[in-house]
């Protein structure tokens, strides 16, 4: 039984400035990490890690394709190659290099893609990755992470360089709720039980953990008890614990703010369907793009509240 | 490997080299026989010309010098090298492009020793020896990466990305080779997009060039040591080739015969001309 998460409402860091402090945390006890940016480092905060190892930090420019195979290369060479810029171009510009020269070669590159999802606001669509997690998850040898909070992100980064395979993490513009304690556990691949219950689970990574603790909340003053799971980890997928929600609570919702083809719904999806059929509902953007305005305004507008979490679990629970 | 052979000695090799290539494609029954025929003379120059310093029996060595075949297409000229240089039994070539080969059709660095890059998705290579490059200059180590690109293939946007950023990091221990045989998949490449002249947009990115007949051992060799002295920015090598040098008139009126093998017939017709 894991103890009852709720989100701090005073909101802590942004995911992608605890990667930044985590990355240049890690330069200290391995020297064998570099970092590449394509000249976005003092948005993607990888500049904490230039301004303490200027010579192991390279910004190539406005060239994602580029900066992506000289992570390659490096990694080559025995580097631990931290690649980093907005996740859209990162993953969507440089989609063949990420294929050819890190997934095919099974190269210890992490890529890092901030600016995710609708949150980013006001720069609008252009700049919202809202298909990278779909598009990391279909290049083999990839692990892909989506973290939470600023704590989960310290931890996400400290598992991901100790494993030598390639891995995407996503990391979000705007601050985000704590979520985590200091000694919450976190595993890699290992989803994150946050709160437990009986009626159904709702299983979520990124900003939308803390909607999902919100909606538990609401749905617990209507006398439903959730479960939620923060599914950091989309691949590989932590099949037990889609299992274990699946045969104990009998219902599923799932909520990203991504696309719902090929994201963290349609991964559960098929490891609900393979295992243990149950119904499901699904929160996430649904085939289209988004537009400017602040985070909040877009969220709402493009059903990734907790409103829209509790609506869809109220219609599984009917 | 860093003594220095005879011009004639490095004939030689050329001439074995490209038999391999000959046989091992039409063995295959498919493969990029002509691509790999107008490299044949840089390939060589570089493994047995003392220009690089490698050890095959310790391949990943971290002071080794690179080679990177960013053309992936001309895999056979790769294999063909690495067997001779040792990294493997000239047995293997025959298995080229077979199920369960190591000498898959483009190379695969994960499945045989010396393939230092996994390429095929054109205009990649130049990225992946800057990274190389710079790791040589965190690790203080004095290799030098050197990487063949085809005259097609340098019309990927991604090869005058690495381009800039060779010219931006300094990178005086990164040569690149053009392999410039003039035909790409569908006919001349002037006719598909012409990239001439190709020395002047080089040096507008700020790389040395250096202009080559590729097909003359005489000059590709020089050419290569003097990269290896310039200081302070990179340099390309444009080796103007043959495309299926020197064997181009015996496969019949098409100049380009790219992607396929020789027929049995031009295969014995091309191995009588370079015995004679």
């Amino acid at each position: 039984m894991a103890a009852t998460v709720t989100a701090d409402p005073k909101l802590g860091k942004s995911v992608r400035e605890a990667f930044g402090i985590a990355l240049a945390k890690l330069g200290e006890s391995r020297p064998d990490v570099v970092v590449i940016d394509g000249d976005v480092h003092n948005s993607t905060r990888t500049d904490f890690f230039e301004k303490k190892f200027p010579d192991r930090f390279f910004n190539v420019g406005i060239a994602e394709s580029d900066l992506i195979g000289i992570a390659g290369g490096l990694a080559s060479c025995g580097k631990a190659a931290w690649a980093s810029t907005f996740a859209t171009f990162i993953i969507c510009n440089a989609y063949d290099q990420l294929r050819m020269s890190v997934a095919f070669p099974n190269l210890d590159v992490k890529v890092v893609g901030t600016h995710a999802g609708i949150s980013i606001g006001e720069d609008g669509p252009s700049q919202m990755g809202i298909e990278d997690v779909s598009l990391a998850c279909s290049l083999p040898n990839f692990t892909v992470v989506v973290p939470a909070d600023e704590i989960s992100t310290g931890h996400a980064v400290e598992a991901l360089a100790k494993i030598k395979t390639p891995a995407y993490l996503r990391a979000g513009r705007p601050n985000v709720p704590i979520i985590y304690k200091p000694d919450t556990p976190y595993a890699l691949g290992k989803a994150t039980t946050l709160r437990d219950g009986k009626d159904l689970t709702i299983i979520a990574n990124g900003l939308m953990v803390a909607a999902a603790l919100d909606a538990a909340e609401q749905l617990a003053a209507k006398g439903k008890q959730a479960r939620v799971l923060d599914m950091h980890t989309v691949k590989p997928l932590d099949d037990a614990a889609v299992l274990a929600a699946a045969r104990e609570t009998g219902k599923i919702v799932v909520a990203e703010e991504h696309l719902l083809h090929g994201g963290l719904g349609s991964v559960v999806a098929m490891s609900v369907v393979r295992q243990h059929p149950v119904p499901m509902r699904f929160v996430g953007i649904n085939d289209t793009f988004a537009e400017s305005g602040t985070p909040d305004e877009l969220l709402k507008k493009y059903g990734l509240t907790a409103a829209d979490i509790v609506r869809e679990a109220q219609e599984l629970l009917r | 490997m860093s003594s220095t052979p005879s011009l004639a000695d490095l004939k030689t090799k050329a001439r074995t080299v490209r038999k391999a290539i000959i046989t091992s494609t039409t063995t295959a029954g498919s493969g990029h026989p002509t691509s790999s025929l107008s490299g044949v003379e840089v390939a060589v120059a570089l493994y047995f010309g003392g220009v690089m310093h490698y050890d095959p029996k310790n391949p990943h060595l971290p002071g080794r010098d690179r080679f990177i075949l960013s053309k992936g297409h001309a895999a056979p000229l790769l294999y063909a090298v690495l067997a001779e240089a040792g990294y493997f039994s000239r047995d293997l070539l025959p298995t080229l492009r077979k199920l369960g080969s190591p000498l898959e059709g483009h190379p695969n660095m994960r499945k045989l020793a010396g393939v230092e890059a996994s390429t095929g998705s054109l205009g990649q290579g130049l990225s992946l020896g800057i990274g190389h490059a710079l790791a040589a200059r965190l690790d203080q180590l004095d290799y030098r990466t050197y990487v063949m690109l085809g005259d097609g293939e340098i019309e990927e946007g991604q090869v005058w990305e690495a381009a800039m950023a060779a010219h931006k990091f300094k990178l005086d221990n990164l040569c690149a080779i053009v392999d410039q045989n003039g035909y790409q998949q569908t006919g001349p490449t002037e006719k598909v997009m012409d990239m001439k002249p190709l020395a002047p947009r080089w040096e507008a990115f700020g790389w040395n060039a250096i202009e080559i007949n590729g097909n003359d051992i005489g000059e590709v060799l020089p050419a290569l040591q003097k990269a290896a002295t310039l200081k302070g920015q990179p340099t390309v090598i444009v080796s103007r080739t043959v495309k299926g040098w020197p064997i181009q008139d015996l496969i019949g009126p098409d100049k380009n015969h790219h992607g396929k093998p020789l027929t049995v017939e031009q295969e014995k017709a091309a191995l009588a001309f370079l015995d004679a």
